[in-house]
């Protein structure tokens, strides 16, 4: 009886303990991994905030009003001290990494000095200019690095817990590829001595005009199906699946959907006028049949079906067999950008898989756009001399205070690097400033 | 006896070798496909287009296989040179101008791509005559080239590859097993968050953001996503929200915060509720 006893609080006992120490292995696992995601946020940041980093100092090089430089020395300034504390909260503590630091800390006090000055009294000097240049191109040079270990990285999983393990453990060989990435970094740049980046410009809505463009009557489900089956060449109605949007949506939306394999679709159908505003078709897509300009003349063709009319090709990419457009509408010869379309055309067969038209009926109206006070010429002046200017379109976009403003865009070149400028038609102001990019070296390709 | 055979097989080698040597010369004359290449585009007649601007002086760029600015104004220049209508479009005669007035040496254009070589000088006086032979040897060793001979990759304006990575992680950890539209949705969240003045402003700001994903708190973010996730990030950085604006999403099988039904719902995607 006793022995029973004493063999049944010894088996609880061991039970208690295997489950204390289950428990505390989770609660150390949960720390864990919040301790490495606090590691990656920091490092992910530091590389965006590097590579923002460099666009704007690029961008300041294309710039030549005073009242915009200002603000994006301003912007350079509050970057660089995002990056430093950053850099500051990685596990580099035994790894030499000052260099760097400097690096960031110099640009930070030179983008502060000037913008703090009183640019018009005294504009950036040649020299000046000269250490903007030299700061681009070495800050591109570390954004690089540290993009490519940042690749590295995604690419094999690596833990930030290790580095610390493999700093902590000095004796050892450190080939730890972060380590590694970190230390050629250093060495780069021993060797000389917010806005978004997205392009804000594109469909960028304004309050006042929600949903102005959605005309015509009510459409009920009947109608909604109908125009399913149209718009995502299914056969049969009874295949899709009708849903309707809740109370938190801006307008209320049908959305339908269907699946048949490894093939999908689903849309959404404003119920004002039965207008689509999100097509989204997912299919396996073979070899490039058509060339990305056929592609273009479909997706035209397509939005003229579906009445968004007058629209003209503003972009186009090519992603695995698919190509992306962007059209933005064209009223008079003016780009108005806020109304801005995108369609996705499979180049096997030249099907249309995607539309995206939310920007367009959100900001969609005709204009009263006035004639431009300023001639072309006039506005050409307005733009950074060093700026060789390769084309120019009169264009509708949304300012900094969200206003919508008649500008003569302006795409130009400087130092291999295409810049897209606007300037006020009316009063001359540069309102934007943007550097295009769109192509990346592939990371993934080592030859 | 045995003599006789081997002259004989040295013989067929010989004539061989000689078939070949003309067939490898015409291969070198190599022209575009029909398609009329625009900026955007990607692959072989990129490769090609961008070597023959080089060749002429009027791209000094990488060649890299894809159509970038620094092609589309190399073009412009070109047909503005040439009087002919600057559209940069490379048509068919575009294309006919420039086989007329450049060389284009495929095998010898991709074995450096191949091999990594950052050249940017290619055509011109650069290009020695001793090159010319050794490249020859080269050319016929090198057979048909499997897979591409592109460098680079489009990406959206302002984004890397890497922020795409980042984001397809989150969205495999979070959305994997959705329909496709589902995982679009949550990745157009985290743009949406990116773009609401309440949470961070950087993607890695919002996806690290404490407590934010379960799929962050608990390390299945770590996984490695598929190419669905991947393309559902590339559709939602391009513009597509079919979300409809949210900036929470939930699962209401496993929602353990009674707030978050508090929030307007605007739709159901999958087993996902969206709202704002």
């Amino acid at each position: 009886m006793f022995r029973w006893i004493l063999i049944g609080l010894l088996a609880l006992g061991i039970a208690g303990t295997a489950f204390w120490g289950y428990m505390e292995h989770q609660e150390k696992n949960a720390v864990l991994i919040q301790a490495e995601n606090t590691y990656q946020r920091s490092f992910h940041e530091l590389t965006y905030n590097m590579d923002l980093l460099h666009d704007q100092i690029g961008t300041t090089l294309a710039m030549n009003s005073t009242e915009r430089l200002s603000p994006q020395f301003v912007e350079i300034w509050r970057l660089t001290s995002e990056a430093l504390s950053n850099v500051g909260q990685l596990p580099l503590g035994l790894l030499p990494f000052n260099k760097t630091e400097e690096f960031l800390s110099n640009i930070g006090d030179f983008t502060y000095q000037t913008a703090v000055r009183d640019l018009d009294d005294s504009p950036l000097t040649e020299d000046e200019t000269d250490t903007l240049k030299k700061l681009y191109s070495q800050s591109g040079d570390i954004k690089n690095e540290l993009r490519e270990v940042q690749h590295m990285a995604l690419e094999n999983n690596l833990r930030w817990m290790d580095v610390q393990l493999a700093l902590a453990n000095e004796d050892e060989p450190m080939d730890n590829t972060i380590i590694d990435g970190f230390t050629t970094v250093e060495k780069s740049v021993e060797g000389f001595s917010e806005g978004y980046a997205d392009s804000p410009i594109i469909g960028t809505s304004s309050e006042e005009h929600q949903y102005k463009h959605l005309n015509g009557k009510e459409i009920g489900e009947e109608e909604a199906l109908k125009k399913g089956t149209d718009i995502l060449n299914v056969e049969n109605k009874d295949n899709l699946t009708l849903a309707e949007t809740g109370e938190g949506s801006d307008i209320p939306i049908y959305s339908i959907s269907y699946q048949n394999g490894d093939e999908s679709g689903y849309m959404d159908l404003a119920k004002q006028g039965g207008h689509p505003l999100t097509v989204l078709i997912t299919r396996p897509i073979a070899e490039n049949k058509i060339s990305l300009n056929e592609g273009a003349e479909k997706a035209q063709d397509y939005l003229e079906k579906h009445d968004i009319a007058s629209m003209m090709l503003f972009e186009s990419s090519e992603y695995n067999n698919v190509g992306v457009y962007s059209f933005v509408y064209n009223q008079d010869d003016v780009r108005v950008y806020s109304d801005a379309v995108e369609v996705k055309v499979a180049l096997d067969d030249g099907e249309v898989i995607g539309l995206t038209a939310r920007n367009y009926y959100m900001n969609h109206t005709e204009r009263d756009i006035p004639e431009p006070t300023l001639s072309m010429e006039e506005a050409k002046d307005k733009v950074n001399p060093n700026v060789d200017i390769q084309e120019e379109f009169l264009a509708v976009i949304d300012n900094d205070l969200e206003e919508e403003v008649l500008t003569y865009e302006f795409l130009g070149v400087m130092d291999n690097d295409t810049y897209r400028i606007f300037i006020n038609a009316m009063n001359g102001r540069e309102e934007k400033v943007e550097k295009l990019d769109g192509t990346e070296i592939n990371f993934a390709a080592n030859f | 006896m045995v003599n006789r055979k081997a002259v004989f097989l040295l013989m067929i080698m010989i004539i061989s070798l000689i078939g070949l040597q003309p067939e490898s010369t015409t291969k070198t004359v190599n022209a575009f496909s029909s398609q009329v290449i625009q900026q955007g585009a990607v692959g072989d007649d990129v490769i090609e287009l961008q070597s023959r601007l080089q060749y002429l002086g009027f791209y000094n760029g990488k060649i890299d296989g894809v159509f970038g600015w620094g092609t589309y104004w190399a073009l412009r220049n070109f047909q503005y040179e040439f009087g002919m209508k600057v559209d940069g479009l490379a048509g068919q005669t575009t294309k006919d101008k420039l086989v007329q007035a450049s060389n284009y040496d495929e095998g010898y254009v991709k074995e450096n791509i191949n091999q990594g070589k950052d050249f940017t000088h290619y055509g011109g006086g650069d290009r020695g005559g001793q090159q010319q032979s050794s490249q020859q040897q080269e050319q016929q060793g090198q057979g048909e080239q499997a897979g591409s001979n592109v460098t680079a990759v489009n990406v959206p304006q302002g984004y890397s590859q890497n922020d795409i990575q980042l984001m397809a992680n989150a969205v495999y950890g979070e959305a994997r097993g959705e329909p496709y539209e589902g995982q679009v949705a949550v990745a157009a969240v985290i743009l949406n968050r990116v773009e609401s003045p309440t949470f961070p402003n950087t993607v890695s700001g919002v996806i690290f953001e404490p407590r934010a994903f379960t799929a962050v708190a608990d390390g299945q973010i770590w996984l490695t996503p598929n190419d669905t996730a991947r393309q559902a990030v590339l559709d939602a950085i391009n513009g597509w929200d079919p979300s409809g604006d949210a900036t929470y999403y939930f699962n209401p099988d496993t929602a353990t915060s009674g707030w978050i039904w508090t929030r307007p719902q605007i739709k159901k995607i999958g087993k996902h509720i969206f709202c704002n």
